[in-house]
């Protein structure tokens, strides 16, 4: 009798710590979406000056901060796709092939993941602007690619340990060349570790701001657009989008919860 | 014909190896390598009077890091990191063992719930931070509501609300690799330490965290380094007053200028990131954690 009391309490304490936890995880989100619906109209708009939907209209006449997120979409999608590319190659190629300097290459692959990242970031602009690359939308886009890469690589890899090549062989023997090899056996058995690794990059991409914020030029990303706010306060249109964006993603990955995420669980 | 086929084989070899390394060795090549280089050069570097970078040998900048205002910065980085790690620990393992001990359907959505926020922009986060702990922030007001204090008090610009912060973005970074050592724990052995009469705090600490040492390690290190160069969240709720090295560096580049000097102390922070991980690898830490 005492003991299953005793078990009760516990789990009710495990369940208190866990929510929260969450309420910790989720506090500036329900900040956030709230002041979305905030009527004040001085900045910084922090006080609560009743409900209103206006900042979802006025959102679509902030043209400044529209360009920003299409920049953002614009950059994320070609990153990760480059990345997605580059790294899945990679990936194979690494584990396939023996070749001098592989170790200096698995073991460079950590630098942007463990340096911390405005290390990185100051270290693409001092090379940009010393080779006269001009800031903008190409030098974002390398930079995603050059930090979003190594997780499809891993992404790619955690796939490959435990592929049997000798289906690849049966395929050649059969008379397939490499390239049909690669696009009808190599690909579609790997196509959970790239799918992974591209929902990763794009995550990073979307959400990066201390790389960008130095190798912009005068471009802006959402997430710049809305550092740049932040000295006069951030006006409630950007938490309306911050808002539409939360929503739209949800919906995303409940459609493809089943396909991608149901598999292998991805850090981020 | 074995002598002919290895020949077909090495040639055939080395153009699939090219396409297929070469694009991620270039990227390596020019945006890892080559920018970390140019920032150890140029930490070695002077600056003109209007702040051009000169290209002639000195070790001037590595002196000016020593002066004690930056020392106190580094200190209080340090103190700062250290405080959010062990925070993201205390906070993170408990949370992370009871959703990898939940029952498997609902296990995957209580998973799902650490990563949601990583979808609103970490910026505007730490600003929703902000305005809840504002002096006229939903906090006072609920405060003042209940009567716990009357005047309006100040959460922000203190190094508790900067720990708070670093927290809030990096517990995730804990929990996940925390997740995976705790899921792959074998639930039968924690059933044999207790038929064998040990107490659940001796499970703890003779099973259970040895076991799963490597998930701690690994966490520790993606909320450690990071921590350091997270300028944006002692901006925006430590407002100057909490300034990290992040800080530091992001200023020679963007408002004073001395780019020579900002290569400095980024070497610094390169050099202690190989010292941690070094330590990493030494204890038993397996790279591969850190990445996926």
């Amino acid at each position: 009798m005492k003991k299953i009391r005793k078990e009760k309490r516990k789990k009710g304490i495990s369940i208190a710590f866990c929510m929260a936890v969450y309420l910790f995880l989720f506090l500036p989100i329900f900040v956030v979406v709230a002041n979305s619906f905030n009527a004040t109209t001085s900045k910084p708009y922090l006080s609560w000056k009743g409900f209103t939907f206006d900042w979802y209209v006025k959102l679509w006449s902030n043209s400044s901060l529209l360009e920003s997120f299409a920049n953002t979409m614009i950059i994320a999608l070609t990153s990760t796709l480059l990345s997605t590319i580059i790294g899945t190659l990679g990936a194979v190629g690494i584990y396939r092939y023996k070749f001098k300097g592989k170790g200096v290459i698995n073991g460079l692959l950590y630098i942007p993941v463990v340096i911390p990242e405005i290390v990185i970031g100051i270290a693409l602009l001092t090379i940009f602007s010393n080779t006269g690359v001009p800031r903008g939308m190409l030098t974002l886009i390398l930079s995603h690619v050059s930090f979003c890469v190594p997780y499809v690589i891993f992404n790619v890899r955690a796939r490959l340990s435990g592929y049997d090549s000798s289906i690849e062989e049966a395929s050649m023997d059969l008379g397939a060349n490499r390239v049909v090899t690669f696009f009808e056996i190599t690909l579609p058995v790997l196509a959970p570790g790239i799918a992974g690794g591209a929902l990763l990059a794009f995550t990073l991409s979307i959400d990066d701001v201390i790389i960008s914020y130095f190798v912009n030029g005068q471009t802006k990303t959402y997430p710049l657009k809305v550092m740049e706010s932040i000295k006069s306060g951030v006006s409630p249109d950007v938490n309306a989008l911050s808002t539409l964006i939360l929503l739209g993603t949800i919906g995303l990955v409940i459609l493809t919860q089943s396909g991608i995420l149901s598999g292998k669980h991805n850090k981020v | 014909m074995d002598g002919k086929r290895s020949k077909h084989e090495f040639r055939s070899n080395t153009l699939p190896a090219v396409v297929t390394v070469g694009p991620v060795s270039l990227l390596l090549l020019f945006l890892v390598v080559a920018p970390l280089v140019f920032v150890a050069v140029m930490s070695f570097c002077g600056t003109d009077e209007y702040y051009n970078v000169v290209y002639s040998f000195t070790a001037e900048n590595y002196g000016k890091l020593l002066s004690v205002d930056y020392l106190k910065i580094y200190a209080r980085s340090l103190l700062i990191s250290f405080i959010t790690t062990v925070l993201c620990v205390l906070i993170g393992y408990p949370f992370a063992y009871i959703i990898a001990r939940t029952k498997s359907k609902k296990r995957q959505l209580l998973y799902m719930l650490v990563i949601i926020p990583f979808w609103t922009n970490s910026l505007i986060r730490i600003y929703g931070w902000r305005s809840f702990l504002g002096n006229s922030g939903w906090l006072v007001k609920a405060l003042q509501f209940l009567h716990i204090i009357q005047e309006p008090v100040d959460f922000l610009y203190k190094t508790g609300t900067t720990v708070l912060g670093m927290v809030y973005c990096f517990v995730p970074f804990m929990v996940l690799p925390l997740y995976t050592a705790i899921e792959k724990l074998d639930g039968s052995l924690l059933e044999a330490s207790s038929d064998l009469g040990a107490k659940p705090v001796r499970t703890l600490f003779e099973v259970i965290l040895p076991l799963t040492s490597g998930g701690i390690f690994s966490g520790c290190i993606m909320v450690f380094i990071p921590c350091l160069g997270y300028f944006f969240v002692s901006n925006i709720l430590g407002g100057g007053n909490t300034d990290m090295i992040g800080n530091l560096i992001e200023r020679q580049f963007k408002s004073a200028n001395n780019w020579p000097l900002g290569a400095a102390l980024s070497i610094i922070l390169i050099l202690l990131t190989l010292l941690l991980v070094k330590l990493y690898q030494r204890l038993g830490g397996d790279m591969e954690s850190l990445g996926v």
